[in-house]
């Protein structure tokens, strides 16, 4: 009974913020409804118990994706008036789609019921069970070659970042060290042979 | 008791949602990129509430990747953004014409 009233009101907060997030009218307001949305949606993992998933949820999205969002909506200084120009315009198909989305998908949730048992609850755990372990060891046997792609992929959505981001401005004095460094003494200096002249 | 159908349903709200939010903040290029985040949540409940309900792990697995995917495009598509904003002096979507798309 109490995991359905936590699970109730949880999934309202869901909602609640999601509606926050297209509704907003400050993008800072956005960002922290989806903030709200993502540690809610985290609450709501760990009810069904997929707890380490839920912890990597407020780890990687709050910690580091909403943070980057919060800082690039507080760089950048966006007229917010001509950005919600239309907007009334769009709310009422954007509700209609709305709708019609959530009736078909739960249609097919409720009259379908996609071959299973949709009314079950979730696979009871055994005592003892680490969900973390578990996962860890599907993760680093077999899908090891799955998650070195991965690495690679945010390896390259690094440097993608960062040279898309680098900015070289003209004009700069700047030193440029290599130069420097690899300077030899033949490019400063030229030794010249010359007899010697006598004293005049 | 926690079903697999409310589960989906919370879901499928989330990404009805977030295609209405696709809808009518069609001009700010960061409202778009939060709603891409939104829309992929609610994939990942999915993931995880049939990985829960099936008894499976796999499923959780591909919830590590999709959010590695997620982190990668949000980090991309922020920098492009930047990089936008830098020579317009605007993210409206409309002011995105160069290509005559």
């Amino acid at each position: 009974m109490l995991v359905e009233i936590l699970f109730y009101s949880f999934a309202t907060i869901v909602v609640l913020a999601g509606v926050g997030v297209i509704v907003a009218r400050n993008p800072v307001h956005a960002a922290l409804s989806l903030v709200l949305c993502f540690m809610t949606s985290a609450v709501l993992w760990m009810l069904i118990e997929a707890e380490f998933l839920a912890i990597v949820l407020v780890l990687v999205y709050v910690g580091a994706v909403m943070v980057l969002f919060l800082f690039v909506v507080m760089m950048l200084d966006i007229n917010i008036e001509e950005m919600r120009r239309g907007f009334r315009r769009y709310v009422l198909p954007g509700a209609v789609i709305t709708a019609i989305l959530v009736a078909e998908i739960v249609g097919v949730i409720v009259q379908r019921r996609l071959g299973l048992d949709t009314t079950r609850g979730a696979v009871p755990l055994p005592p003892g069970y680490s969900n973390a372990t578990d996962l860890g060891i599907a993760l680093f046997t077999r899908y090891a070659y799955a998650i070195e792609i991965a690495a690679m992929l945010l390896l390259v959505a690094i440097i993608a970042a960062i040279s898309l981001t680098m900015r070289r401005r003209r004009g700069l004095k700047v030193q440029d060290i290599a130069a420097q460094v690899g300077v030899r003494a033949s490019d400063r200096l030229r030794v010249v042979k010359m007899d010697a002249e006598p004293k005049q | 008791m926690i079903t697999l159908g409310q589960m989906l349903t919370v879901s499928a709200i989330l990404f009805a949602l977030s295609v209405a939010g696709i809808f009518i903040n069609r001009r700010n290029v960061l409202l778009l990129l939060m709603c891409i985040e939104l829309m992929l949540l609610a994939a990942n409940y999915n993931f995880v509430a049939f990985s829960r309900y099936l008894g499976n792990i796999d499923g959780q697995i591909f919830v590590f990747f999709i959010l590695t995917v997620a982190a990668a495009e949000s980090a991309i598509g922020l920098a492009i953004l930047v990089v936008l904003f830098r020579e317009r002096r605007s993210i409206n979507v409309e002011d995105l014409n160069t290509l005559r798309g």
